[in-house]
């Protein structure tokens, strides 16, 4: 056979394998709204970027006439590409190919690729579209499972990893997104749960649908799995590359910078934000937008625990993680699910070299049987936890209040942040006003002719005497008490002094976090 | 803990939410709102630990029992799992019968401790 007869097979071979599942599995799940595994990577990636590998890969099952079946590609697609230049590897489940099911070659072209990314020092983004285990497999589909979440875990920490949910993603598959820094999922299309409805129907005589079990709505609001919640696949690719954006190709380099942009500070005026009253309710995320670069600001777990808000900003050019108490939902207490929030936010933006701006403004922790029988002793110490830990720039930056064992585990000056600053309007107090009134004039105010009336006086006089920033300046507590218009400016000083940072801890295997 | 203040701004309520004796105006989220009451526990009541079926009811109303007595069998997740009496009682109440699928925390039966004289 000449070169040409050899290269017209070859292609008659990449085009059938190319097809997956053939035409009439492409249009029934074009019909279900999706889109295929190929689109959504060449959709995702620059043009022409997308260099496939293990094509001709076959199954490797050979009972129940599964020796008969051919497979192609063994229903996922690997290879590399680039995001706006940015080098990604990159796996799609396909699941016109036996519904996208894992069996044991499946798993280890993931495992494959996956390796290929440690390797190369570059991140990883498997998207999901899966019936689960192969059962024809048996035991050799769990083990590729198992070999995945390895992989998983050997990585956290070394090279970003992102989950996209792009169809159901059931049992023991959810394990790799869990184990993954980032999960994407889209409205009506992503669903997650370890048993479906219809186990829980069959046990329970409840009847649920996947939507409510484990929708994305339930997993961006609940749950708190996902990360990102889209309407569409294609608003999903569009906030894949954007965050690809922030952070680095890996642990050893900081993200790129881009060209440097002031805040929009027309609309978003830094002295206008917050009101003097500290029961007063304010968007924090304006805030942000007062001193992040073009007032951008991308923001993480939008939908859950809004209580505390996380994202990626930048300040003059660089990545900054920005974690904020949001004054607006519950009052901005930190409690079992901000805690989680934040915590992880926190350990992501320190294993990735990005320095933390941390805005406060929270009354402490919130109060209630639900929330200490939840664990909030154990949930809330995370938050400690990684603030200690974080060797990163830290930047913390005092609005208003800043009460008890809210105000230290705020990346205070305790747990080893780098500036603090304070606006005058900031309260650093063992508690709240009326509740320290309360307890230290509580003879006074029983005894009183008019108790009300002197509670109230006591209110006010420990005001005056605490509720600012002036007690923890004369400590030294805090590095300086500025303006609010002056924020941008202090923090892009703090963040150009601090750019040679290093800490060294005691060497250890790892710590051991309240998980 | 918290009431209603129906000031509306974009269509955004916030409500008065108390800690430390100070009020703040702010939004509940659905998770706060959602949370359920706390509920003490009543040794009596012996409750599904998790979802399953009934293949075997060994009481009736009214019976007496020993602290270890298997009372019923709750089949969940291929096991079944033996229910005992918790101490020495009266049987006062049986939620279930043979054949009944439960959910989680459902009050199986009911059983009165014998009293000391």
């Amino acid at each position: 056979m000449s070169i040409k007869h050899k290269t017209l097979d070859l292609k008659k071979r990449m085009q059938g394998a190319l097809l997956g599942g053939g035409q009439k599995a492409i249009e029934k799940q074009q019909s279900m709204g999706k889109m295929t595994a190929r689109e959504r990577i060449v959709a995702l990636l620059d043009p022409n970027s997308f260099h496939e590998y293990d094509l001709f890969v076959e199954h490797a099952a050979r009972d129940f006439d599964m020796d008969k079946k051919h497979l192609p590609g063994d229903g996922v697609i690997t290879g590399t590409g680039t995001i706006s230049g940015f080098p990604v590897c990159i796996y799609a489940q396909d699941f016109t190919v036996a519904g996208g099911s894992l069996g044991i070659m499946h798993a280890r072209k993931i495992s494959k690729i996956m390796d290929h990314a440690m390797n190369l020092k570059i991140p990883i983004i498997g998207i999901n579209d899966s019936g689960g285990a192969r059962i024809q497999e048996g035991v050799n589909s769990l083990a590729g499972y198992g070999e995945i979440f390895y992989r998983n875990t050997l990585a956290s920490g070394v090279i970003p990893q992102i989950s996209v949910i792009l169809g159901p993603c059931a049992g023991g598959a959810v394990y790799s997104p869990a184990l993954t820094d980032f999960v994407f999922v889209v409205d009506k299309i992503s669903k997650m749960f370890i048993t479906g409805p219809e186990v829980i129907k069959s046990v329970l005589g409840e009847e649920i649908s996947m939507e409510e079990l484990g929708g994305a709505r339930v997993h961006s609001e609940i749950t708190g799995n996902a990360h990102f919640f889209a309407e569409s696949e294609q608003e999903c690719l569009q906030q894949i590359k954007k965050l690809v954006s922030f952070i680095p190709w890996n642990n050893s380099k900081k993200a790129d910078a881009f060209p440097k942009k002031a805040p929009k500070s027309r609309q978003f005026k830094i002295d206008n934000i917050i009101p003097t009253d500290p029961r007063e309710p304010y968007d924090v995320r304006d805030v942000i937008r007062s001193i992040s670069d073009d007032s951008d600001f991308f923001e993480v777990q939008e939908l859950f625990a809004a209580n505390m808000v996380v994202g990626f900003g930048r300040i003059n050019g660089d990545t900054v993680g920005f974690v904020a108490n949001q004054p607006m939902v519950l009052a901005g207490v930190l409690d079992v699910d901000s805690s989680d929030k934040a915590a992880r936010f926190i350990r992501f933006c320190n294993a990735f070299n990005i320095p933390l701006v941390t805005l406060v403004d929270l009354p402490g922790y919130l109060p209630g049987i639900d929330q200490e029988h939840a664990g909030v002793i154990r949930h809330g110490a995370k938050i400690l936890y990684s603030y200690s830990e974080a060797t990163v720039p830290k930047i913390t930056i005092i609005l208003r209040k800043a009460y008890g064992g809210g105000y230290i585990a705020m990346c205070s000056r305790h747990l080893r942040a780098d500036f603090v600053f304070a606006w005058p309007t900031a309260e650093i107090a063992v508690m709240g006003p009326e509740g320290a009134a309360n307890i230290i004039f509580r003879n006074e105010i029983k005894n009183a002719e008019n108790p009300e009336q002197v509670r109230q006086e006591k209110v006010e006089e420990y005001k005056k005497k605490f509720a600012n920033p002036y007690v923890a300046a004369a400590h030294g507590y805090i590095d300086a008490v500025i303006e609010p218009n002056e924020t941008r400016r202090f923090v892009v000083h703090a963040l150009e002094v601090s750019s040679q940072k290093s800490e060294l801890r005691p060497k250890k295997k790892h710590g051991i976090p309240p998980f | 803990m918290e009431k209603d203040n129906n000031t509306a701004e974009n269509e955004v309520v916030f409500t008065e939410f108390v800690v430390d004796d100070a009020s703040y105006k702010t939004q509940l989220n659905k998770m706060y709102r959602n949370r359920k009451p706390y509920e003490p526990i009543n040794p009596s009541h012996l409750k599904s630990f998790m979802p399953g079926n009934i293949p075997e009811v060994n009481v009736k109303e009214g019976d007496q029992v020993k602290e270890g007595d298997i009372l019923l069998i709750l089949e969940a997740m291929k096991m079944k799992n033996h229910i005992l009496a918790p101490f020495d009682g009266t049987v006062t109440a049986i939620n279930v019968k043979v054949g009944d699928k439960v959910a989680k925390n459902h009050i199986l039966l009911e059983v009165k401790p014998e009293v000391i004289a």
